[in-house]
């Protein structure tokens, strides 16, 4: 993992006691509420419906068990017990207080973490693949250019005050677990015979206006990352609107202008730069890099006999280790996703207890680290197949094994209503309700994968748009109703999901995703066809039939 | 006119808080102010306004109140679920 120099320490603790004395003055009447806000935005400070929510900055999905003890900590001491993770692999808290959030702050700062650029026109923290470093088939761990991005971002004083803000992702292999298409920047590391590069993609997103992000750079040598970037922003930063909140992000300039000429206008500003005293000398990318070598992994055969004697022996573990791991670069290792999506929980949340034994079970099995998933899900990827029968063991008590990954109830949900003061309906409460019937285990499998994802309002924080079924909270006259799309995809086959027809009401939008299912399952060419496959052949038709037809 | 209270985040913690008749800002809102007329609501504002002067709370405003068979209650869905909380049980723990 990245460690902080003494710039990155002096840095973010003297952010820590510039904002104890913006609050010290907020509360002694110096600053208004108007002069405070913005103040109190740039460190992830926000208001919701009910109290204060701080956003914490996981860059790039990355906790160490320190870290994630911290975390546990604060939640403890200074929240109620739990936190939230995000689409966005941050984590949030739902209930500081304003007085205790410069202490909170200075307590993050110890472990290296802080919240500032989680909220505000700037570029937010970095995603990117949560198995990075772990997955089979990477070019390179994907998270030495995030940090790199992340250095170069932070109080980036031309990009502070962007028309909007702006969010960056990095992948490095063919599988597309970052949601690249809908960033304002996608960058897939790929490897030719010019050596290491990236594949630049530019002005994707979700909210009111959703966008699959345009290539407009298919190789970009990796060396150059950074003045290419600075292309780009400086090119958003110029011609990017500033007259209508709704129409600032890049996606809105990239389709307005059409990628070629975007592309041209980008290729124009990089030539202009003087790259060498952007791009990061060689020896710093090895310093960076070197933070992100591979653990000591033992030397182990690639199928544990152990293992492969349990697996076959329990039907339950089977199932777990089927939907809950994945394959390893490194033989004998696999990579285990931690469900954060108990059956009729709230998707995300995350007890200060959980915390504390998930970072205790990264010590013993994953040397000490936790990967964020942008589904909501926490991940320990360098477990040793022969430790997976103890580690599910260890996390059956604490609700952390539900054997859902990728499956039906794996839903993502923003906080919607229940939190969010932008919300209009709520989302969790949908989301519980869908995983309560659809528990059964075995019928979970027989649905197979099948992302189901819900907002509470436009602004797609819970990735409606992306879903295989996608749900929208609308406000109808007072009352809840839910929009359904179906046919999105946030991986490597990007697309956003169509509308299927007249909003549901809160009483029928179980009964409809349920619908949506029994179709499928009548429709498909059999067990092998995905869900979102079988859409792609059927198209909407059937579907809608089956919502709207006789009702 | 529809019955009204003020409602505000509590500048420190940013809890939900109601102006009550006695002219405290409290959680609860069975405790709020009611105003029946214009120049009362009037009065709940100034008192709003007075209120951010002394720091006590953020962005005070009127919200619309309906009686009901359990006391009074907000008439918009958002404002009930700010009265009462997350509809969600939070912060489960974990069942060891």
């Amino acid at each position: 993992m990245y460690r902080y120099d003494s710039y990155d320490r002096q840095l973010v603790q003297e952010r820590v006691e510039q904002f104890r004395g913006q609050v010290q003055r907020r509360l002694s009447g110096e600053l208004t509420e108007e002069e405070f806000k913005p103040l109190r935005l740039m460190n992830g400070l926000y208001l919701q419906l009910h109290a204060y929510m701080l956003r914490v900055a996981i860059p790039y999905g990355t906790l160490s068990s320190t870290q994630l003890r911290t975390l546990a900590h604060i939640a403890r001491r200074y929240d109620k017990g739990y936190g939230h993770f995000t689409t966005r692999q941050n984590l949030q808290f739902n209930w500081p207080s304003l007085a205790d959030t410069p202490d909170i702050l200075a307590e993050l700062a110890e472990v290296e973490m802080h919240a500032i650029q989680t909220s505000g026109n700037c570029i937010r923290n970095v995603t990117a693949d949560h198995f990075a470093g772990a997955a089979a088939g990477e070019v390179e761990d994907p998270r030495i250019w995030c940090e790199i991005i992340r250095q170069w971002s932070t109080f980036h004083p031309e990009f502070s005050f962007l028309p909007r803000k702006f969010k960056i992702a990095v992948t490095a292999t063919d599988r597309d677990r970052a949601a690249l298409r809908v960033h304002d920047i996608g960058l897939k590391l790929l490897r030719d015979h010019r050596g290491i590069g990236f594949e630049v993609m530019v002005g994707g997103g979700q909210g009111r206006t959703p966008a699959l992000a345009k290539t407009i750079r298919p190789y970009l040598s990796a060396e150059h990352l950074l003045s290419y970037l600075e292309a780009i922003l400086r090119t958003y930063n110029l011609l990017g609107r500033r007259d209508n909140l709704y129409k600032a992000r890049i996606k809105i300039l990239v389709d307005a202008v059409g990628p070629a000429e975007f592309a041209r206008l980008v290729e124009e500003e990089w030539r202009q730069i003087p790259q060498d005293r952007v791009d990061l000398p060689e020896a710093e990318i090895r310093r960076i890099r070197a933070f992100f070598a591979q653990p000591p992994f033992e030397t182990v055969p690639q199928l544990d006999p152990e293992f492969e004697l349990l697996r076959r022996g329990d039907r339950a573990f089977a199932r777990w280790v089927k939907s809950n791991t994945a394959a390893h670069k490194q033989p004998g290792y696999a990579i285990v996703t931690l469900s954060l999506k108990p059956h009729g929980g709230i998707p995300g949340d995350a007890t200060s207890e959980q915390m504390d034994a998930i970072a205790d079970l990264a010590d013993t099995y994953s040397f000490g680290e936790i990967r964020v998933t942008h589904e909501q899900n926490l991940a320990l990827v360098h477990v040793r197949q022969r430790d997976l029968f103890a580690l599910w063991q260890a996390l059956i008590p604490l609700d952390l094994a539900t054997p859902n990954i990728g499956l039906a109830t794996d839903i993502i949900a923003c906080p919607g209503l229940d939190y969010c003061s932008l919300a209009n309906a709520r989302s969790i409460p949908v989301a519980q309700r869908i995983s309560l019937a659809l528990q059964d285990l075995d019928r979970l499998g027989a649905i197979g994968e099948l992302k189901i994802k819900i907002s509470g309002c436009i602004n797609a924080c819970g990735h409606h748009h992306v879903g295989h079924i996608g749900i929208l909270g609308v406000d109808k006259k007072g009352e809840e109703f839910y929009q359904v799309t179906l046919g999105g995809s946030g991986d490597e086959t990007a697309a956003i999901g169509e509308i299927v027809g007249p909003a549901f009401s809160s009483d029928r939008v179980v009964w409809a995703v349920a619908t949506v299912i029994e179709t499928y399952l009548a429709r498909r060419s059999g067990p092998e066809e995905r869900f979102l496959d079988a859409y792609r052949r059927l198209g909407p038709d059937p579907f809608k039939e089956a919502l709207y037809a006789a009702h | 006119m529809a019955l009204q209270a003020i409602t505000a985040n509590r500048l420190i913690d940013g809890a939900v808080v109601y102006l009550s008749a006695e002219g405290a800002w409290v959680p609860s809102i069975a405790s709020a102010a009611l105003a029946e007329s214009e120049d009362d609501a009037a009065g709940l504002t100034a008192a709003g306004e007075r209120a951010i002067a002394e720091r006590a709370v953020i962005a005070p405003y009127l919200i619309e109140i309906e009686r009901g068979p359990d006391g009074i209650r907000p008439k918009r869905h958002r404002e009930q679920l700010r009265a009462l909380g997350p509809s969600v049980s939070f912060g489960r723990p974990a069942a060891v």
